[in-house]
């Protein structure tokens, strides 16, 4: 299997975790794994990726332009900023909640993440999640990258087991917080079954 | 046992299964992980060790060399600059122990000063250099990169750049490193004394031995002939070499030749590999150093081929390379179409800009802020430095007037002093910058009677490489603790006369300060001491009293804090940003901001 996803959003947000699990999932499951993430100065507020390559035909380290099966957005904007990733017939799963960038109050330029989604939807299938809401019954926005994870794996567009992903989580979060992780994990599995992407049957 | 690591943990995970016995370096993106990651894993009897800049580095590594041990120096290009002095040097005296000099160069540039290329700086010093294309690659070539040390005596460079260093992979290495043995120094002082003499001998050795190694590298296992013979045929190097492969995937018409070692120039591999070809394309990045060799090949040996790459246009000679931009330069070399479909995007909406910014709580911005506000109105000159603090130059701080390289910042302020002797001449650097070359800046203007303020930022880390430890946090890489270099003491003993230590978060306290200095000549001094936020744990959050507040964000116009944001129209707390440092409260006209729980 061959598989390139891309993990986008904004510093802080947790997307290396996110892809840290996917990889290692997908080593799990036998299959070679390449990723590559943006770190540095672009790091601090800024935009950051995580490319995921499963399968044994990656040779660059970043996925090439339209050819990611799956972009999984933590934050509006950042989908789109992303989408030329995106192959035809690829899926976005994206947080519709905008990250306003900090230059954003010293410039009002209204942006919400509105515009963004709108334009997604006229490109690609989406699932959009609003993690505000999704992340009010569990009390912190702590979860969110899990419940990401969770309804990419609901998409079944990941190519990946739930169970070796809930395995990986297990040994990638601390103990005390599982019990709410997997819960986190099976919300976005259920937000992912309600889902329904534009174009999809 | 099978890792998953970064490049840079390959490149670590390498030389320790190599028998490393010391390992130094200084910290700069894209090599920062390699002596993070050793410090990580069992390493016993490996010295590992920050130093103070990339010169001393590779001064202590040559020693270690010296005496028969294995050892590895890292370090960003532009640390190659810093370190250039002894590797200049120690290329003519040689090694016994392999000694690895890692230099990572950062096409883009990413996150660096300079577009510049390590494997110039093999060329010039005459010494063989390695350049992987994978995570993989490195940790196998870092461990032949010992061999070749070894067996021609000779310091190696090794050269990955940012997407080799920051991408991962599965490696199989051993469960642990016994360290190697060695045989320790020997007196030798016709050998390990560098005298014109002996450099004058040893430079026709090496001349002479670069022939041989060149030889060698012919039939080196990295460098490599794909795809069937054609007229046509296309060279890469390091992650060029991976974009390329990435766009050929499937197809073997073409001829594919990767150069790993690209001095001394594997001649006879080259002329094998292209037997028959008529025109050549060479994607490497940063300079077409592989492009002119292969010209001085053909050249040499009078063949009809036709070079194409950066020197006729073909490649760009600035920037990284990536697959796209490959797709494209081979498509219009070989006449075939490799690129994959891509949705029409140019109807997308304007996306949100996200600069770098110092973070929410960042003790900078306030140094920055008590400078500006003391200084309203006077002129004044502020010359930064290489650290998080560069981003003092942002809106609305728009604080830093000149940045050039590690440590500049002083002896800039010291020659604007001179020429402009009406303005105040500030000098910012960080605590690391420092230690690392700011302190012989200081004594340069102290003894040349220069007339400047130094502003010390000391956030107690090394920041924006990922908070390395230096001399004046306690602390070393062999874990233990050690006594801190105390900045006012050096300052004190390089005979500046007025040091003021403040808290930058007192903004009152740390206005006083400057115009103190302000008011004074010669070389004056203030530490702006107070912990980086992204290594303490916020004491509070301030809050906004609504009743107070008249909205007329002034605290956002002049601090520009990530904090401060608008939430329906009301300059509100980020809550999840804040660290209650309490700036925005001294700069609020209304008195509405103040720390949660106070009062």
């Amino acid at each position: 299997m061959n598989k390139d996803i891309l993990i986008c959003g904004v510093g802080g947000q947790g997307t290396v975790l996110a892809s840290r699990i996917i990889a290692a999932a997908a080593m799990d499951e036998g299959s070679p794994v390449h990723s590559a993430e943006t770190i540095g100065m672009a790091q601090r507020g800024g935009s950051v990726t995580s490319h995921v390559r499963i399968g044994g035909e990656a040779y660059s380290p970043m996925i090439p332009f339209g050819a990611a099966d799956m972009i999984l957005a933590f934050e509006p904007g950042e989908a789109v900023r992303n989408l030329r990733y995106l192959r035809r017939g690829g899926i976005a799963v994206v947080n519709t909640a905008a990250v306003k960038p900090v230059t954003e109050s010293l410039k009002d330029t209204g942006y919400d993440g509105s515009e963004m989604t709108a334009y997604l939807e006229t490109k690609c299938d989406c699932i959009f999640v609003n993690t505000e809401e999704v992340c009010a019954p569990f009390g912190s926005s702590k979860f969110f990258n899990i419940i990401m994870l969770g309804v990419a794996a609901g998409s079944g567009h990941l190519g990946l087991n739930r169970e070796t992903l809930l395995k990986q989580i297990e040994k990638y979060v601390p103990a005390r917080f599982l019990d709410v992780n997997i819960r986190a994990f099976n919300a976005g599995i259920e937000i992912a079954g309600q889902a329904n992407p534009k174009g999809e049957k | 046992m099978k890792r998953y690591v970064m490049g840079n943990g390959a490149i670590a995970l390498g030389a320790l299964s190599a028998g490393v016995r010391l390992v130094a370096g200084y910290p700069g993106t894209p090599s920062s992980e390699i002596i993070e990651t050793v410090s990580k894993v069992p390493h016993e009897g490996v010295h590992l060790e920050w130093s103070v800049n990339e010169k001393a580095a590779l001064e202590v590594a040559a020693a270690a060399a010296y005496s028969g041990a294995r050892a590895m120096v890292t370090m960003k290009q532009m640390g190659l600059n810093v370190a250039s002095d002894p590797m200049m040097s120690v290329a003519y005296i040689g090694v016994k122990g392999g000694l690895v000099i890692v230099s990572a160069d950062d096409p883009g540039p990413i996150s660096s000063q300079t577009e510049q290329d390590t494997r110039r700086f093999a060329d010039f010093c005459r010494i063989p250099v390695f350049d992987p294309s994978s995570p993989e690659e490195a940790y196998e070539m870092i461990r032949e990169a010992f061999d070749y040390s070894e067996k021609y005596g000779t310091p190696v460079l090794f050269r990955p750049t940012t997407r080799v260093c920051h991408a991962y992979a599965s490696i199989e290495t051993p469960d642990d490193f016994p360290s190697g043995t060695y045989d320790g120094f020997e007196r030798d002082p016709s050998r390990w004394v560098i005298f014109p003499r002996l450099s004058y001998l040893n430079h026709g050795k090496i001349e002479q031995r670069n022939r041989e190694i060149a030889k060698d590298f012919s039939s080196f296992r990295f460098n490599t002939v794909e795809g069937k013979k054609s007229q046509k045929a296309v060279v890469a190097s390091g992650v060029s070499y991976a974009y390329v492969k990435e766009c050929l995937k499937g197809r073997d018409d073409v001829r594919l030749i990767r150069v790993a070692t690209a001095f001394p120039f594997p001649e006879d591999f080259i002329l094998k590999a292209l037997d028959g070809v008529e025109e050549v394309l060479c994607v490497e990045e940063l300079s077409p150093y592989i492009e002119e060799q292969i010209l001085k090949t053909a050249g040499k040996h009078h063949l009809p081929l036709r070079v194409s790459g950066k020197l006729d246009g073909s490649v760009p000679h600035n920037g990284e390379n990536s697959v796209e931009l490959s797709s494209g330069i081979l498509d219009r070399f070989l006449g075939i179409r490799t690129g994959l479909e891509q949705a029409d995007l140019t109807d997308a909406p304007a996306l949100p800009v996200r600069p770098p910014v110092l973070c929410a709580g960042c003790p900078h911005r306030a140094s920055f802020y008590a400078v500006k506000q003391a200084m309203k109105g006077k002129k004044a000159v502020f010359c930064g430095d290489i650290g998080c603090y560069t981003l003092g130059n942002a809106m609305p701080l728009d604080m830093v007037d000149t940045c050039l390289c590690m440590g500049a910042g002083i002896t800039m302020a010291q020659g604007l002093s001179h020429m402009n002797p009406d303005i105040t001449c500030f000098a910012f650097v960080g605590d690391s910058t420092f230690f690392a070359s700011g302190m012989t800046g200081a004594v340069n203007a102290v003894y040349n009677e220069a007339d400047l303020i130094l502003c010390v930022l000391d956030n107690s880390t090394t920041a924006m490489t990922g908070h390395q430890p230096h001399p004046g946090t306690g602390r070393n890489m062999m874990g233990n603790a050690v006594e801190k270099v105390s900045i006012e003491k050096v300052l004190e003993g390089i005979g500046v006369k007025k040091i003021l230590s403040v808290d930058p978060l007192n903004l009152e306290e740390s206005v006083r300060a400057v115009r103190e200095c302000a008011a004074e000549k010669g070389v004056r001094a203030i530490v702006f001491r107070s912990p980086c936020v992204a290594l303490t744990k916020p004491e509070g959050k301030c809050v906004i009293d609504a009743d107070k507040c008249v909205n007329c964000k002034k605290c956002i116009r002049e601090i520009g804090c990530p904090g401060l944001i608008i939430s329906s129209g009301r300059v509100t707390i980020d809550r999840n940003l804040c660290t209650g440092c309490g700036l925005c409260g001294c700069v609020c006209p209304a008195k509405a901001i103040e720390k949660e729980g106070k009062a």
